[in-house]
């Protein structure tokens, strides 16, 4: 799921819930998890890069 | 008046019956009711505490010392069940009386162990304050508009004034070694899984930790052995030490008091002719991030049944973080899980060909009490993430981390080191001789000035 369309749906979630103090955190969580998935997504790519071509 | 002499420098007059543990366990609750302003038990086990002394006393005196934790006064953090006494977490919500004994508790008793109470804290470990509990803020021995730390600060209380001599706290991201550092203590984060966590309730199952706090590491060294039925005495280290300091990312943040400390220890240890070195964790500036998509959503699923029946009973900031979890996407936590494994092994690749790697334990000095923000070289952080920054890395990946008093900052306050290394018996061993040198003296608490 892309990110802004996760935290646009979580954001009108918690408005719905009543919980609008939840907005500001939701968008701090959503900035980490763009951290987390560029962490992950580096990491793989360098793993890759790391791994010899298979000899066929 | 408060008794400040480490374990190991009483259980010798307590085995030889010149000091009873009926007259400790009189000591502590004295100094817990001279200092209850602190809130720093939530339950004091008074009659029992002075039912299991008189029962030790005479044990002793009959000849049957179990060992230097007999008829010692130990606290402990109220997240841990001890038969017949209700575990609140730090918590309003309803709870009943355990129905027995943690298994850390249950060695604690086996060993001699007078459990004196059940100690303050952050509402179910969740925070480094302390200030977001049901039973008042727990408040900082040396300045009481500050917080001790947490989430175990009320342990860490309890020891730093002598309300008990040793101290269990839990570590989720820091929980032991936060308050330990900001009061003056030593603390130890064990490897993970090396402690058993059984009737402890969660924060994160899979990066909870449970471990001593003591007032020396020799004192910490004997609760970790009474905790995991071993002996750390084989495992001192010979001849000098290699220290390697992470710098980037562990040192980018630092308040003056922190960063004059770490100099202090790391030019004292050269001086001893150790060797100290720089070193790089590869990606350490994953670690919040690892860290928050894997806490939130463990925390979130343990508090599941309870977060919208007794909305009210939990502290708002607490439960609004609770509710946060519910959100995070299980793609991101598996994506967490494997990022887990990777910096697990670059703190492995960090610590090859050293004894330890050596770091502050806290960027900075007790914050005051509800501060939001702390500032670092014009820098505003948020209070939680600048407590957790050096220590959550070794909770993810499971590496044995022990706080050391390391003297006080201009401020007054206490400032700690960090030991990491390969096993809490070596850790401990290392610990013992960066003691020496960071504290100003064997078993000072505050720094050997406070």
């Amino acid at each position: 799921m892309y990110i802004e369309d996760w935290l646009a749906a979580a954001k009108a979630d918690a408005i719905k819930r009543k919980m609008p103090e939840l907005v500001p955190l939701l968008e701090g969580l959503a900035a980490s998890t763009a951290a987390l998935r560029k962490a992950d997504a580096e990491d793989r790519h360098s793993a890759k890069s790391e791994t010899p071509p298979e000899r066929t | 008046m408060s008794d400040l002499r480490t374990i190991s420098e009483i259980a010798p007059l307590v085995q030889s019956g010149r000091l009873s543990p009926v007259d400790l366990v009189a000591g502590c609750l004295e100094a817990a009711r001279t200092r209850s302003s602190l809130n720093a038990f939530i339950t004091l086990m008074a009659d029992q505490a002075r039912a299991d002394a008189e029962r030790a006393r005479s044990e002793i005196a009959s000849g049957h010392y179990r060992g230097p934790l007999h008829g010692i006064p130990i606290a402990v953090k109220d997240l841990i069940d001890v038969a017949g006494t209700k575990t609140t977490s730090g918590s309003a919500l309803p709870v009943t009386a355990a129905a027995a004994d943690a298994p850390v508790i249950t060695r604690l008793r086996e060993a001699g162990a007078i459990i004196i109470g059940k100690t303050n804290l952050h509402e179910f470990a969740f925070g480094t304050t302390s200030d977001e509990t049901a039973f008042g803020p727990v408040r900082h021995p040396l300045d009481e508009s500050r917080s001790a730390g947490g989430s175990s600060g009320g342990s860490a209380v309890a020891l730093a004034t002598g309300m008990a001599f040793g101290a269990l706290g839990t570590d989720t991201g820091g929980s032991i070694r936060i308050p330990s550092a900001v009061c003056g203590l030593v603390g130890l984060k064990p490897a993970l899984g090396e402690v058993s966590t059984a009737r402890v309730v969660p924060l994160s199952g899979t990066l909870d930790h449970v471990g001593p706090m003591a007032r020396s590491v020799a004192d910490a060294t004997l609760m970790h052995d009474v905790l995991t039925a071993s002996s750390s005495t084989a495992s001192a280290p010979q001849g000098p030490l290699t220290f390697g300091v992470p710098g980037s990312y562990f040192c980018d943040l630092l308040d003056a008091g922190a960063r004059a400390a770490l100099t202090r220890v790391r030019e004292a240890l050269v001086t001893a002719g150790h060797r100290v070195v720089d070193i790089t964790i590869e990606n350490a500036a994953w670690t919040p991030h690892v860290y928050l998509h894997i806490v939130l959503p463990e925390a979130t699923c343990y508090h599941a049944p309870w977060l919208e029946p007794h909305a009210d009973d939990y502290s708002p900031g607490v439960r609004i973080r609770l509710e946060m979890g519910g959100y995070v996407l299980g793609e991101d936590y598996v994506r967490a899980m494997r990022l887990r494994d990777r910096l697990r092994s670059h703190v492995d690749r960090a610590l090859a060909g050293l004894d330890a790697l050596l770091l502050p334990a806290q960027p900075m000095g007790a914050p005051r009490i509800d501060a939001a923000t702390v500032e670092f070289e014009g820098a505003s952080v948020p209070v939680r993430a600048a407590m957790l920054r050096l220590t959550q890395l070794f909770n993810i990946t499971g590496h044995p981390a022990l706080a050391i008093p390391a003297g006080l900052g201009g401020d007054g306050l206490p400032r700690g080191v960090q030991i990491v290394g390969r096993s809490s018996a070596e850790v401990l061993a290392i610990g013992r001789a960066v003691e020496r040198y960071s504290s100003g003296g064997d078993g000072s608490v505050g720094g050997g000035t406070g």
